[in-house]
């Protein structure tokens, strides 16, 4: 019995799952997402159940660092770490270390200093969530870097769509907003690449990075052909400094051509999934009243998010340093 | 009277020299006119007009497309007291120029669709010849912050301008272009680095030394163009020169054109027929922007006409009252009204054997139409009865005093010209014309 077990935990998850670090969607083979997103979908299951509690994580310190304020990815990967049985600590450090003159090396080496097994991290510069993974010892999760990436914001969007469309590949997703400031396209763009679904992008220029076509995307500037025959279609959150003249002219101007409203879903299939990452504007990027319209899908987005954190807490805890490895 | 569809009797334009510059067409023939629209063109109609038809006999003269002025401002609204779109339009009219582009330098400017709705609205009401609007493509005309370049142009903004404006931030332009591009919209800059123009209220070169008068380099004009053709190349767009005025633009603008960029480029009458020697014993009526340039550069203006690189012919007619130009030279305001004489001083070009007419007319005819996008400008059956008579060679004095402009700034008050116009058609009305010594306008709207 305990042979078998451990066989498990050191062969099985080599396969499946090889990383330390969740820091990219772009370091995920297609295998990799596969299982992550049928594990995530075992914990959607068990989140439906009365008793959510797992031990996987049972002495483990999970620490969420967040050096950009956040609502929905703090508090679902504090609940994905809480039902893996994780100690889970939050920090917000706008107002700690780093606004008495800390580098962001110095803050990761004393947090590292405190033993945790897991670091969830967001910072608003690109790169700085890879250069954190480097100092510290833990597993480190990307929660969002700059306009770099997200990646559990992808998983999570492709176990909705999986879940609603039986599967992602040949699908025709249409992603439509702020490409330019968002790391949750750029996650997105590279997690449906690998999984062979058809990807576009929705924008006008100006929202649109250089080189955009060589992204693997399909670059589109006006909805009504952006959204010609998608299958699923996920929309952007627009910031309120891009819209006052410098990027766009106005939030009407938007909404008037790039906004979703009833209009331009008829461009898309009939049973079009409308998925948004949050928090929406209503009303500048997606009507007011679609985003409760029976094909959106943005709560189960939420829902999903706890479940694929879960899976990917469990993944990486597979290659934390065991009891059992420091025994033998 | 812009109304399509109203029933007119329908009229014929015999014995009359049609020519039509899209099409190269200079022949002896006629026209005829029936529900406002060119109904039938040729050689046939020289001597007999269709039954039931109203005849004009145009006795040998010109008819050709009605012109078309790609830059006028206007006073309205705001300042009505220089100029409104009636007396903008009447004074067109006179001119031959049936359609007017007016730029968005009013009170308030145009950069809301409200405002374009409320002038499209006025130019309905109170105009007599064709009016489009382009629209402030910064807000306020700040050179800040894009305005909505996607509603505008639904709204009926034609064109994105600046007016006198240059967008200086080569970032807001950068994105302007870029958006703009999105929407196909034409956008259309007057380049002036505020930097190097200072304080200058001339042409800097050596008659401004002599003067006394703070100049302002061509380099003004031509770097900050360098710039646009450079961020035209980087974001595709469609981009028209307002109005250049020296010889290093129009090499940038030719090098453009080589590169197949959406490119093309205005100049206006001032700088064709006029020198900065024009401005004499400091003549206000010559303080205009781009300053009036040295012989060489307006030389060159006429070459880039000739040979293409330049497109358009434009009035930049800017009325302005008595107050703000007798002043001194330096502080006197800029500008000077043009749209009435814009063909008779082009006429001088021809006269002078630097350009033939054909070219020439097509740069106030179907060359605005085609960068504009508009479907008057040529000959064509079907399309609106647009049309201009107007003898090349009948001689006349300007007089300020007797122009239908509402200020009376002319830069080319008592200049001696041929050519007159004498009827002016738009949507197939004979809104204007000019006979025994008198102009007539034909309109139920005065």
């Amino acid at each position: 019995m305990k042979l078998t077990l451990m066989s498990t935990i050191k062969t099985a998850p080599k396969i499946a799952f090889p990383h330390r670090h969740l820091l990219s969607a772009d370091d995920l083979t297609r295998e990799q997402i596969t299982y992550l997103l049928d594990l995530a979908d075992n914990f959607a299951k068990l989140n439906r159940q009365a008793a959510k509690k797992q031990d996987t994580l049972r002495g483990r310190t999970q620490i969420n660092l967040f050096f950009e304020s956040s609502t929905r990815t703090q508090s679902s990967f504090e609940l994905a770490g809480k039902r893996l049985g994780a100690d889970v600590m939050n920090m917000s450090v706008n107002s700690s270390s780093i606004s008495k003159g800390e580098t962001l090396i110095d803050t990761a080496m004393t947090l590292n200093a405190m033993r945790p097994d897991l670091l969830v991290v967001r910072h608003h510069a690109a790169g700085a969530v890879e250069l954190l993974s480097q100092k510290v010892d833990c597993s480190v999760i990307n929660a969002g870097d700059g306009a770099h990436q997200h990646p559990t914001q992808a998983l999570l969007d492709a176990l909705t769509i999986r879940r609603n469309k039986g599967k992602i590949e040949r699908l025709t997703v249409a992603i439509c907003g702020d490409i330019s400031h968002s790391r949750v396209a750029r996650s997105n763009i590279s997690l449906l690449n690998t999984m062979d679904a058809r990807v576009r992008i929705v924008a006008p220029s100006t929202l649109l990075p250089p080189n955009a076509d060589r992204l693997g995307v399909e670059v589109y500037n006006t909805m009504q052909e952006g959204l010609k025959d998608a299958d699923i279609i996920m929309m952007l959150r627009l910031q309120n400094e891009r819209m006052s003249g410098s990027f766009i002219p106005s939030s009407r101007e938007y909404f008037h051509f790039f906004g979703l409203d009833h209009e331009k879903m008829k461009f898309a299939k009939p049973d079009a999934l409308i998925m948004h990452p949050g928090p929406m504007n209503r009303g500048v990027e997606i009507d007011a009243t679609l985003a409760d319209d029976p094909r959106s899908v943005i709560r189960e987005q939420v829902e999903m998010g706890v479940a694929v954190r879960m899976a990917i807490l469990e993944a990486l805890s597979h290659h934390l340093p065991t009891s059992c490895e420091t025994t033998t | 009277m812009k109304n399509k569809n109203k029933q007119q009797q329908p009229t014929a334009l015999i014995h009359a020299r049609v020519i039509d510059p899209e099409t190269k067409r200079d022949e002896l023939g006629g026209i005829f006119i029936e529900n406002g629209l060119i109904a039938d063109i040729g050689p046939h109609l020289a001597k007999n007009a269709p039954d039931g038809a109203q005849v004009v006999d145009c006795a040998g003269q010109i008819v050709c497309p009605g012109l078309i002025d790609m830059l006028v401002f206007t006073g309205e609204p705001g300042e009505e007291h220089r100029e409104t779109l009636a007396t903008a339009s009447r004074a067109a009219a006179a001119g031959g120029v049936t359609t007017i582009i007016s730029m968005p330098n009013t009170d308030p400017v145009i950069d809301e669709v409200a405002l374009v709705d409320f002038f499209e609205r006025r130019a309905r009401d109170t105009a007599i010849t064709n009016v489009h609007v382009m629209a402030a493509m910064t807000k306020g005309l700040k050179g800040q912050e894009m305005t909505e370049i996607g509603l505008l142009k639904e709204a009926g903004a034609i064109a994105f301008t600046n007016g006198k404006n240059s967008v200086a931030n080569a970032q807001v332009m950068r994105r302007l272009l870029t958006y703009g591009r999105d929407f196909n919209a034409l956008m259309v800059h007057y380049t002036e680095d505020p930097d190097l123009r200072g304080n200058g209220v001339m042409n800097e070169g050596e008659v401004s030394a002599r003067l006394g008068l703070p100049g302002i380099p061509t380099l003004a004009e031509s770097i900050m163009l360098a710039r646009d053709m450079r961020l035209v190349t980087d974001t595709g767009a469609r981009y028209h020169a307002a109005t250049i005025s020296c010889r290093d633009s129009l090499e940038l603008i030719r090098r453009s054109k080589g590169q197949k960029l959406k490119v093309s480029a205005g100049v206006s009458i001032n700088h064709l027929t006029l020198n900065e020697n024009d401005i004499g014993p400091y003549r206000t009526f010559c303080k205009v922007r781009p300053p009036l340039r040295s012989e060489e550069d307006r030389r060159a203006m006429i070459e880039g006409l000739s040979d293409g690189a330049i497109d358009v012919i434009v009035s930049a007619h800017d009325p302005k009252d008595a107050e703000v130009k007798r002043q001194p030279f330096a502080e006197a305001a800029y500008g000077a009204i043009g749209v009435e004489t814009l063909l008779p001083a082009a006429l001088r070009l021809y006269h002078n054997e630097e350009i033939d007419l054909i070219t020439l007319l097509a740069t106030m005819t179907v060359n605005p139409a085609n960068i504009l996008g508009l479907e008057t400008g040529r000959l064509k059956v079907g399309t609106p009865a647009d049309l201009t008579v107007f003898d090349p060679n009948t001689p006349w004095i300007i007089d300020r005093d007797l122009l239908q402009s509402r200020s009376k700034n002319s830069a080319f008050d008592a200049a001696k010209v041929q050519g007159r116009v004498s009827k002016t058609f738009v949507n197939g009305e004979c809104v204007f014309s000019y006979e025994n010594a008198a102009p007539t306008f034909h309109s139920n709207l005065y």
